[in-house]
């Protein structure tokens, strides 16, 4: 049976932003309305009987999440939404917000009654502000119409959504740098325990969640927890996105259940190959995850058996690779990337990516040396485990993962004192200017 | 003499924290309206936590000014009931933020890897060659600033060139010259590279 895309469906026509539209075509608010009748506890339960898990990108259970945060604290509970997509590869909420913002808006909603929030920051990186105009746009219909504010459907129920604007901080998709950030201060990671649902945004039980997951919420209250464990594998439930970027025919957004194999989602929904080159690799789940390789496209795309392949799912942005790419430039490329997004915080992950991307540029310039390889996974091995969050080991990942699978490539830019593969797109002289 | 090897050591671009203070700058307060907005804003936050607002309130001083100086993060600090070095210590951290002066358009091309497949390194070189300055500078007009910045998350639409607030998408590394052209020429009528625009022009959204 083919996949009808629920989240997605509409974000093809012109209009399907507005709240006029989802009202008509998406039950609009049915969800929060319907929400309103049940306890806090029991929606709680339904989510957790769904089995979402976090679609940011460590897919921890939402459910889960939202029973630890204190509910008998006498301190408010705030809900922050995280839309700071910077993750290389990855590009769902994006569209969700600029297509879908009511499905946001409602899932906020119905998120912030479940912990007993009555705010909910939702925090977009600063690049995004066209998008930022049309959720703000959203969010003011939405309080026109009764949806947020005071007493939300006479249920004495009250509702606050504000939007965060970040300011250029990959560090910031993390949620306690999230919240530091939030507080006004530079995204720092901060040290866990005490975790966000005990003491998070102003020292308050917080839940932090990515803004796909905050869209599920609204389906699961309105058709139940078994329609939504009904779409996809077990334990791996409901509708997904994949974000398919790199060299592929249709780059985009599709939206399947995790059932859908790796293969399906290149080749039919991206069209296939760029100009029918051959496959050389894939990054699954952003650029913080470790590479496959193509006889293991076969695989379904969900949380459990991509981390069985050896990689994981992460934010579902699939990078495909063909066989005009150099391993050693993309680990250089992507080491720029986390070079100069390293909050600064742990020395490790500092220093690490600093000496990292020094020792790729240079093999890349053809002046590598034998033993810069030991070097590299020796620096690499100790990033990995040594910082406060998960940023050290996501800057390690594509040494290590290009290293173990395409070690060869590595010792032939030091034999041959060049690079081996210098593809058409790349540029002729490349600009490695810090900045 | 040493017995250490000759090694290279603290060269002038080893520490990235490296930064130069922000010049003091002339008198700085917020217009009329500006003041309005900031005080809207820090309304969304809990009375003892204005601090929330410090990135917004950093926003419009950007706008109002163009960059900021140490005069304007005084303004911001004032407003927010912190010290100025709190501010600087945000300023410093956020790349959108900038302590020297820029030009009108600021080109952000995003040299990560889904743009740097399609290309975008030879966009940076286009843009290089056609304004004549490398990334980081400005043209001696003070009409465009060159970045090269991180992953923008449009990877579909690669390569990507957020220029101020406006995208440019699938930017072609031989469109490079062109779009120079039109904006020199047009100003901020020749941002038609975002699919929003594109929708707004078929008569759609």
């Amino acid at each position: 049976m083919a996949y009808e895309p629920i989240l997605t469906k509409h974000v093809g026509e012109p209009n399907s932003y507005t709240l006029d539209f989802y009202l008509r075509h998406q039950r609009g608010y049915d969800g929060l309305r319907k929400a309103l009748t049940l306890t806090p506890a029991d929606i709680i339960e339904q989510v957790k009987a769904s089995g979402l898990r976090g679609r940011g990108g460590a897919g921890f259970p939402t459910g889960l999440k939202w029973q630890f945060v204190l509910k008998d604290s006498p301190k408010p509970k705030y809900l922050c939404c995280n839309a700071d997509e910077s993750e290389p590869g990855t590009f769902k909420d994006h569209v969700l917000m600029e297509r879908n913002p009511h499905l946001l808006i409602e899932g906020c909603a119905i998120a912030c009654y479940a912990i007993g929030a009555k705010v909910a920051y939702i925090y977009i990186r600063g690049e995004f502000y066209h998008v930022q105009e049309i959720l703000e746009a959203e969010i003011e219909k939405a309080y026109q119409a009764g949806y947020l504010g005071r007493n939300v459907f006479g249920s004495g129920f009250d509702c606050d959504v504000y939007v965060h604007r970040g300011a250029g901080a990959y560090e910031a998709g993390e949620e306690t740098a999230l919240i530091e950030s939030l507080e006004g201060k530079r995204a720092q990671p901060r040290i866990k325990p005490p975790f966000p649902a005990v003491a998070g945004l102003y020292q308050c039980p917080t839940a932090v969640n990515n803004v796909e997951t905050l869209c599920n919420v609204p389906l699961i209250v309105l058709n139940g927890p078994a329609w939504f464990t009904g779409i996809g594998p077990e334990k791996n439930g409901g509708p997904k996105l994949f974000c398919i970027s790199g060299h592929v025919k249709r780059p985009g957004v599709y939206e399947a259940s995790m059932q859908t194999t790796l293969r399906e989602l290149i080749y039919d929904h991206a069209g296939g190959m760029l100009d029918d080159r051959p496959l050389k690799a894939i990054i699954p789940g952003g650029s913080s995850v470790p590479l496959l390789l193509p006889d293991q496209l076969d695989i379904a795309a969900s949380f459990d058996s991509i981390q069985k392949a050896g990689s994981l799912l992460g934010s579902a942005g699939l990078i495909v690779l063909d066989d005009t790419v150099c391993m050693v430039w993309l680990a250089m490329n992507l080491l720029h990337f986390y070079r100069h997004e390293s909050c600064g915080k742990c020395t490790p992950c500092r220093e690490g990516c600093d000496w990292l991307f020094k020792l790729l540029a240079r093999l890349e310039a053809g002046e590598g040396q034998a033993r810069d390889l030991d070097l590299l996974f020796g620096v690499s091995s100790n990033i990995v485990g040594k910082t406060l969050c998960a940023f050290g080991d996501a800057a390690a990942t594509p040494v290590l993962s290009t290293m173990k699978l395409f070690r060869a490539e590595y010792e032939a830019h030091v034999r041959e004192g060049r690079c081996t593969l210098p593809a058409g797109w790349r540029a002729t002289h490349p600009v490695l200017v810090a900045h | 003499m040493s017995f250490h090897p000759p090694m290279e050591y603290a060269p002038a671009r080893f520490h990235k924290s490296e930064r130069e203070l922000a010049e003091p700058g002339g008198a700085f307060a917020y217009t009329p309206e500006n003041q309005a907005k900031f005080d809207a804003n820090a309304k969304r936050y809990p009375a003892d936590q204005r601090k929330s607002a410090i990135l917004y309130a950093l926003y419009l001083a950007q706008a109002q000014q163009g960059y900021l100086t140490a005069a304007a993060m005084r303004h911001v600090a004032g407003q927010i009931g912190c010290t100025a070095a709190e501010v600087e210590d945000v300023v410093s951290y956020y790349t959108m933020f900038f302590t020297k002066p820029v030009g009108t358009y600021v080109l952000n091309v995003c040299r990560t890897l889904s743009c740097a497949l399609r290309g975008a390194e030879r966009v940076t070189e286009e843009l290089v060659a056609t304004l004549g300055i490398s990334p980081g500078e400005t043209d001696p007009t003070g009409t465009f600033t060159l970045l090269e910045v991180e992953c923008l998350g449009a990877c579909d639409r690669a390569p990507v060139v957020l220029v101020n607030d406006d995208w440019q998408e699938g930017l072609a590394p031989d469109q490079v010259r062109g779009l120079i052209d039109a904006i020199r020429t047009r100003g901020r009528a020749a941002f038609t590279g975002c699919h929003l625009h594109q929708e707004k022009n078929r008569g759609g959204a």
